[in-house]
């Protein structure tokens, strides 16, 4: 019983991380109907500049108290990360606004190859060890453990959806997002600039990716020029999965790739009496994505979306 | 024409010894010509090991050095042996190319490469060829499992490292349920599948068996299936980067087995990456190599030689090529001929006594009770426990 409690954790945590990255992918595509493969790499960048100004507090004000540290590190990465989106956006994707989708889709993927090339040239091609900043003892929850870092995941990212959630629906920004979204040249004509917005749509992804970085990497200890291409790949899927385009479906997604990922990992080995291991656990994962997309082709929560004129 | 073949301080001391003998030759007046000798070297020169195969090839030359002044004769005449030394960079393509530079040298035997990576690709290309080769380090199984009777190698493989930490964890730590988890690569598959034959030859009892990947970072889920079963041991096929942090997660979990793992773990890095997880006595592991018992001597005596000849400090593998370029002379010797068609059945059943130990091959071409050393952590420290045959 422990062991399942244990298991519906590790898939909450897991789960949360993907859904915050999901919402930068989704976000994106609900406004430009584009698939940013760059995200992943955004959110590597954000963990290696943390890192960078963990190293800098460390040499300048080695006694600043370890959380403090956590937040001024997150404090830098995110406006740098915000930045960086809006130089992406502006250099790779904005030239190529007018031309066929695939165009742009390449230059998402040539974006993640400068930066991760960037990144190893910067960082270096090890693996980097990133320090426990928070007190590692874990609590106790019906025979579950949670570490603190894993419980600040949970805090944070729940946080940070519902504030993105409450910008997109309440404000001005929002309201404005929603009108690029669905149709840019009308929204154009009601004083909207769409160029402005898209870039804030972007900034704020990435701002979310900056945040999803620094947890990553605490969590695991770890941060690598590769960190973002598997992750990004898993929220991508967890967007897709949720409905590409919908806030709340990338939220659902990932909170439930994450969980049956944990399940599928931890259970698919006695399922099978042995004849699967958990290197097959992304079956679990694809299958439940093959499946929704067979009877809900936009996804969980997604609508079906009528063709543009 | 035989200092035209090589390159450096050693070409003109190769030069006036060939001198000095052709002198002696003709003073004699009557006596054979000298038969020369080529034999060639493979190891990253170049790149981010390049340490490790200057290293080796100062082993090499060494030997060369050493066999030139014993003035050894084959087939009645005397031999002058000859360096031809390649850098492959430690890659893959870059070794293929090497070797292909060495046979059509016509080298008479090759040591080397120093990489798996690089030596099983260059090892068809000897066995096409006919040329033995001995390699001072790789250590993958798959290089002596192609079939090549041209392939040898002077130090334990993997499969007997994982075998025997599997023995280890039965019969010294008392381990009575083992975990095992491996990254489903070529090396730490292996290793892992090794490890566990080991276990059930000493008794020893898998509880699970899970796997992850190379790239991934998450473990928590497979670690808590392994929680479920309360292992004493957790066994890791694979490398640092993901053992690091593997160890950690442990930790977050409360599983407080000892980790086990090959020379994929058993790094000075794993210490920065596991941190405080790494403990006192918990993590063990074991890599390639080590001398025991009156071999000690011998390699001690072997180092300072090395160090008055050769300028430098033994590094990692160099000891293993300086007996590679011996065993291969020593089995020209017993055939006779310095024919790799001759000597190859002569090396295959060779018994020799080098400075790491005696050397001789199976059938494979693998070293017969090749030696491991084993290792542990202690306070953020890498200490070796013993040496294993």
């Amino acid at each position: 019983m422990d062991t399942l409690i244990q298991q519906l954790i590790n898939g909450l945590v897991l789960g949360s991380v993907y859904a915050l990255v999901a919402l930068g992918y989704t976000m994106v595509y609900g406004i430009l109907q584009l698939i940013n493969f760059a995200h992943g790499d955004v959110l590597m960048i954000g963990a290696m500049v943390s890192l960078t100004v963990l190293g800098i507090i460390k040499m300048i004000a080695p006694s600043t108290p370890l959380v403090l540290q956590l937040m001024i590190a997150t404090a830098v990465a995110i406006p740098v990360c915000m930045l960086l989106a809006a130089a992406i956006e502006r250099i790779a994707y904005r030239p190529l606004r007018n031309s066929p989708r695939l165009a742009p889709l390449i230059t998402a993927i040539g974006i993640s190859i400068v930066l991760q090339t960037m990144a190893m040239i910067i960082w270096s091609p090890n693996p980097r060890v990133y320090p426990d900043l928070l007190p590692t003892t874990p609590f106790e929850i019906g025979g579950a453990l949670l570490a603190p870092k894993q419980l600040l995941i949970l805090v944070v990212a729940s946080l940070s959806m519902a504030g993105l959630l409450l910008l997109v629906n309440k404000t001005r920004l929002g309201r404005a997002m929603r009108a690029v979204s669905e149709n840019p040249r009308i929204a154009n004509l009601m004083g909207v600039n769409p160029d402005r917005i898209i870039t804030a749509t972007f900034m704020l992804g990435a701002a979310l990716a900056a945040i999803a970085g620094v947890l990553v990497a605490m969590n695991y200890n770890i941060a690598q020029f590769t960190m973002g291409f598997l992750l990004g790949l898993k929220a991508f899927t967890a967007a897709v999965l949720g409905g590409i385009g919908n806030l709340g479906g990338a939220v659902a997604g990932g909170l439930l790739l994450g969980i049956i990922e944990a399940l599928g990992a931890g259970y698919i080995g006695e399922l099978t009496g042995g004849f699967l291991g958990s290197h097959y656990q992304d079956i679990f994962a694809f299958a439940v994505l093959i499946v929704v997309l067979i009877f809900r082709p936009s996804g969980l929560l997604g609508e079906r979306v009528a063709d543009r004129a | 024409m035989i200092a035209t073949l090589m390159k450096g301080p050693a070409a003109k001391k190769a030069l006036l010894t060939s001198a000095a003998l052709i002198a002696v030759a003709v003073a004699a007046g009557c006596a054979p010509k000298d038969a020369s000798v080529k034999i060639g070297h493979v190891g990253p020169l170049t790149g981010s090991i390049a340490h490790l195969g200057k290293d080796n090839e100062a082993g090499a030359k060494m030997a060369i050095a050493e066999l030139n002044k014993a003035e050894i004769k084959i087939d009645g005449k005397k031999v002058v042996f000859s360096l031809i030394s390649e850098d492959d960079g430690a890659d893959p393509k870059q070794g293929t190319a090497a070797a292909q530079k060495l046979v059509d040298a016509k080298v008479a035997g090759v040591i080397g490469h120093l990489n798996s990576g690089t030596t099983i690709p260059a090892s068809k290309i000897y066995s096409d060829a006919g040329i033995p080769q001995i390699s001072p380090s790789a250590t993958n199984p798959k290089y002596t499992q192609q079939g090549f009777k041209t392939a040898f190698r002077v130090v334990a493989n993997d499969a007997t490292l994982g075998g025997v930490l599997g023995k280890y964890a039965v019969n010294e730590l008392k381990a009575k349920s083992i975990a095992v988890i491996d990254d489903r690569t070529a090396y730490g598959q292996g290793v892992a599948d090794e490890f566990v034959k080991g276990v059930e030859a000493a008794g020893g009892k898998v509880v699970d068996r899970q796997f992850t990947t190379d790239k991934a970072t998450d473990f928590m889920s497979i670690l808590t299936a392994i929680r479920a079963k309360k292992p004493d041991v957790v066994f890791y096929g694979g490398m640092d980067a993901v053992g690091g942090p593997m160890l950690r997660q442990m930790d977050q979990l409360k599983i407080n087995a000892k980790f086990m793992g090959g020379d994929g773990i058993c790094t000075g890095e794993l210490i920065k990456l596991a941190d405080k997880a790494l403990g006192n006595n918990r993590v063990f592991c074991a890599e390639a190599g080590g001398v025991v018992g009156p071999y000690e001597q011998k390699m001690a005596d072997f180092k300072e030689r090395f160090k008055k000849e050769m300028g430098a400090e033994v590094n990692l593998y160099s000891p293993y090529v300086y007996d590679a370029v011996m065993v291969m002379v020593e089995a020209m010797k017993k055939a006779n001929s310095t024919d790799p068609k001759k000597y190859l059945p002569e090396l295959a059943k060779i018994q020799y006594e080098g400075v790491t130990g005696p050397i001789a091959f199976d059938e494979k071409g693998d070293i017969k009770g090749g030696t491991l050393t084993l290792f542990t952590y202690k306070d953020g420290k890498r200490e070796s426990l013993k040496v294993i045959q």
